[in-house]
């Protein structure tokens, strides 16, 4: 028991002995570089980091604030993240990206105890998109709801109108947990709209790299579009084994987790073709990218080696940390201060307006769409498109879709009441809302 | 020289049997615990939250495992799933009675669980050992693809999630997102502290003999008269309970949300390190255990950046894996019957301190 009492004691000392400064803006980043998600995580993080970190080198930080950007890693480990979230919520964080859905739900709760705004961007829980309910969650630009949603509208389009796809039969190959289930309940709503048929393939997330007996399953129902909705070593595997079935590639549409350059890759010159959901272009061409390249990357202060960078799920990280910039940025004018807390980066986000302007004038012109979140809807069901996979990279194949938001509004309506209700005591909103700046 | 033993004389049977029959243990033990009450007043929310509520909650896994593992001998690879069952049967048991007190049923979640550990004991008449331990790997998987597959456990909730909704203990919240760290620890050093003392009076008694006495040599207990089928669903159900009390306030005062994945075999694994590298059969090496297991990674990640070294946190990860890796072994090298051992031959080095023989 002595043992317990010095390790708990010196724990104690280190855990005291970290004081953030009150002149920087404190990021953390909870990322996973380890573990069986690591192929996307890597890139992510350091997308996500290599950004901030291009601020510091080149504009000193945002409003003359330095950002102190910090990673926490999780392994994609719902416990890690819950852990990770505690050890920086000491810190005065202004923003927590979970970066996984599992940790996502766990800190929904806490975050409108805690004043620390969640950024999970285009994941988490689609019922957060309603900000009467989650003042403090964001998960702009689009829910997975949203995702599926473009997915049916795009077979729609390619079969010849919605009401074509009456009699077809549309699989979803998912990750066997919370975050794979989500587009289920706006897939069977839509299947009875338009009267195709859901075939479900669930892959455990200990089976990812075994799928060989689910897509036998495949090969026996034969439907006519396949949508996943997979993430980490689970996509690569489903490409492969999709190739072998002799599955047309052009047919499997992955969500935009299922969209990264390594998915896709693994699967040789069969893989082309393999088409995926995005909201963000890949490659170096924006001046964005540029920058990064000069201030970071060239000098040796990325994780990641130049030749990775300007992959997908790098850009997507990238995305995700000008939604941050922005929005700090929209804090700091709203409050007036300088180094902005948890409550100030709150109002920021339900203010943001990523315009095409502010995005040309970011270097990011066609780079990513154009968004807006407003105080009602922290989601703003912001437009995607159809990236394929050329055997090498992404290339964009299709226009913007917007997703069908009069589908997608009421089941989020509903699934919050839900949400709510089975949540006893869930805190009315008392945060006012701000005019958009 | 700490520990002497002069002039404590025992005068009768039950000094003589007492599970602290010195002083010393008495006084710091004593200290332990008023030490572990006082300690929220002076402690941040990290580490209540982060460190301490996880680390009783574990340790009181532990313990159920060690009353089935070190006391009867009998070993499970089912630890995680039992743990759920106490989670997942807590949910339900609030959800469906809201009204009631959250810790009654915290503990009636037990009693689940405790169903389905002796269920899934049944055979353990008939096998032993390794065969024993591919059992109880079956229920594992059973009870983590029904936590999965059946949607009735958490209530249709799409994310297939249970999330912990507000509860309070005397109009104080206890769970849920609004209760504090300082309360729910104070609830869980309650019910671990509890649970513990029932624990060490349970092997110290007749039913924990007639546990060793299974451990040690089956046949030689049935011969002194020991039923075995009834101690050993006994040991499976008591143990059960343990890991479902543990399950339910895992998930109620530290997660407050958790999916299937929680309770994998990851979940069995992690619990029976901390029992072997504690040490089989002693209560206090379970709590050892779950300190050397839970926190030592912790601390690790802390002192990394606290010496000023600029590692990622990935390295940090990934390091942590290696460092704890070899300790376990090392630990298991030097004392193969883990640190409760190596405690007590501290012990009894300072009770002869500093004149050894």
């Amino acid at each position: 028991m002595r043992l317990k009492a010095l390790l708990l004691g010196s724990a104690l000392a280190l855990a005291a002995a970290v004081p953030a400064s009150a002149e920087e803006i404190y990021i953390p980043l909870l990322t996973y570089r380890t573990g069986g998600f690591a192929v996307s995580g890597v890139q992510i993080g350091s997308g996500m980091a290599d950004y901030l970190n291009m601020l510091n080198e080149r504009d000193g930080g945002i409003g003359g604030v330095k950002l102190n950007v910090e990673e926490c890693e999780t392994g994609y480990d719902t416990k890690k993240g819950v852990e990770c979230y505690e050890q920086v919520k000491g810190k005065n964080p202004i923003v927590i990206n979970p970066y996984s859905t599992g940790i996502t739900l766990q800190i929904i709760p806490k975050a409108a105890v805690d004043k620390i705004p969640v950024l999970s961007m285009a994941y988490g829980l689609s019922a957060s998109a309603d900000g009467q309910n989650f003042p403090w969650i964001f998960n702009p630009p689009a829910t997975y709801w949203d995702g599926a949603s473009m997915f049916v509208k795009y077979i729609g389009e390619k079969e010849g109108g919605l009401e074509k796809l009456k009699g077809k039969k549309v699989g979803l190959v998912y990750l066997d947990a919370p975050f794979g289930k989500e587009p289920i309940p706006l897939l069977e709503a839509l299947a009875k709209d338009y009267g195709f048929e859901m075939k479900y393939y669930p892959v455990p997330a200990s089976e990812m790299q075994n799928q060989s007996s689910l897509w036998l399953n495949v090969r026996r129902d034969r439907p006519d579009w396949i949508y996943m909705q997979g993430f980490g070593a689970m996509n690569p595997t489903a490409v492969k084994e999709a190739i072998k079935i002799n599955f047309p590639m052009d047919h499997l549409i992955g969500n935009w987790w299922a969209g990264g350059d390594d998915d896709a890759r693994p699967g040789g010159p069969g893989a082309k073709g393999y088409m995926a959901l995005s909201f963000n272009q890949t490659g170096t061409e924006a001046p964005v990218m540029k920058d990064i390249l000069k201030y970071v990357v060239d000098k040796g202060k990325s994780l990641l080696p130049k030749e990775k960078v300007g992959e997908t799920l790098y850009n997507r990280g990238v995305v995700n940390s000008i939604i941050i910039a922005e929005a700090i940025r929209n804090a700091q004018k709203i409050s007036g201060k300088k180094a902005i807390t948890g409550e100030d980066m709150r109002r920021g986000l339900e203010t943001l307006v990523i315009s095409a302007a502010r995005l040309k004038e970011l270097g990011a012109d066609g780079f990513m769409a154009p968004m807006a979140v407003s105080c009602e809807d922290h989601n703003g069901h912001n437009s995607a498109f159809m990236a394929q996979w050329d055997g090498t990279k992404y290339n964009k194949a299709s226009d913007w879709i917007a997703p069908l938001k009069d589908k997608v509004n009421p089941l989020i309506q509903q699934s919050s009441k839900d949400y709510v209700g089975a949540n006893a005591g869930w805190p009315k909103r008392s945060e006012p809302c701000d005019k958009s700046s | 020289m700490l520990y002497r033993e002069a002039g404590q004389f025992k005068t009768g049977y039950a000094a003589d049997v007492a599970v602290f029959p010195l002083r010393e243990d008495r006084v710091g033990m004593a200290a332990i615990l008023v030490a572990a009450f006082v300690l929220p007043f002076f402690s941040n929310d990290f580490m209540l939250q982060a460190v301490l509520i996880p680390f009783l909650v574990f340790s009181l896994a532990a313990i159920g495992l060690n009353i089935l593992t070190g006391y009867t001998g009998l070993v499970s690879l089912g630890t995680g799933a039992f743990m759920g069952v106490g989670a997942y049967a807590c949910y339900k048991l609030t959800t469906i009675f809201p009204s009631v007190n959250i810790i009654v049923w915290v503990i009636a979640s037990g009693f689940f669980s405790a169903a389905v550990g002796a269920l899934f004991g049944l055979p353990s008449l008939r096998i032993k050992g390794f065969y024993l331990a591919v059992a109880t790997l079956a229920a594992q998987f059973f009870l983590s693809w029904a936590f999965f597959r059946i949607a009735w456990l958490y209530n249709y909730n799409t994310s297939g999630a249970i999330e912990v909704p507000t509860r309070t203990l005397a109009g104080v919240p206890i769970t849920g997102a609004t209760a504090t760290s300082f309360t729910r620890y104070l609830v869980v050093l309650a019910i671990v502290v509890l649970m513990t003392w029932l624990a060490s009076n349970l092997v110290h008694g007749r039913i924990g003999r007639m546990w060793m006495a299974v451990r040690d040599m089956d046949l030689a207990a049935e011969l002194i008269g020991i039923r075995l089928l009834p101690t050993k669903l006994l040991a499976f159900a008591v143990s059960s309970f343990y890991c479902g009390v543990a399950g339910a306030m895992l998930v109620f005062f530290w997660y407050g949300g958790a999916e299937a994945a929680v309770f994998d075999v990851n979940q069995s694994f992690f619990i029976l390190f901390m029992v072997i590298v504690g040490g089989l059969g002693s209560l206090t090496g379970s709590f050892l255990g779950a300190a050397l297991i839970f926190i030592l990674p912790i601390a690790i990640r802390a002192i990394a950046p606290a010496l000023g070294l600029p590692l990622q946190a990935a390295t940090v990860e990934n390091l942590q894996y290696i460092i704890v890796g070899a300790l376990i072994i090392f630990f298991l090298i030097v004392e193969p019957h883990g640190l409760a051992r190596l405690w007590q031959i501290g012990k009894q080095k300072l009770r002869v301190w500093p004149f050894p023989y």
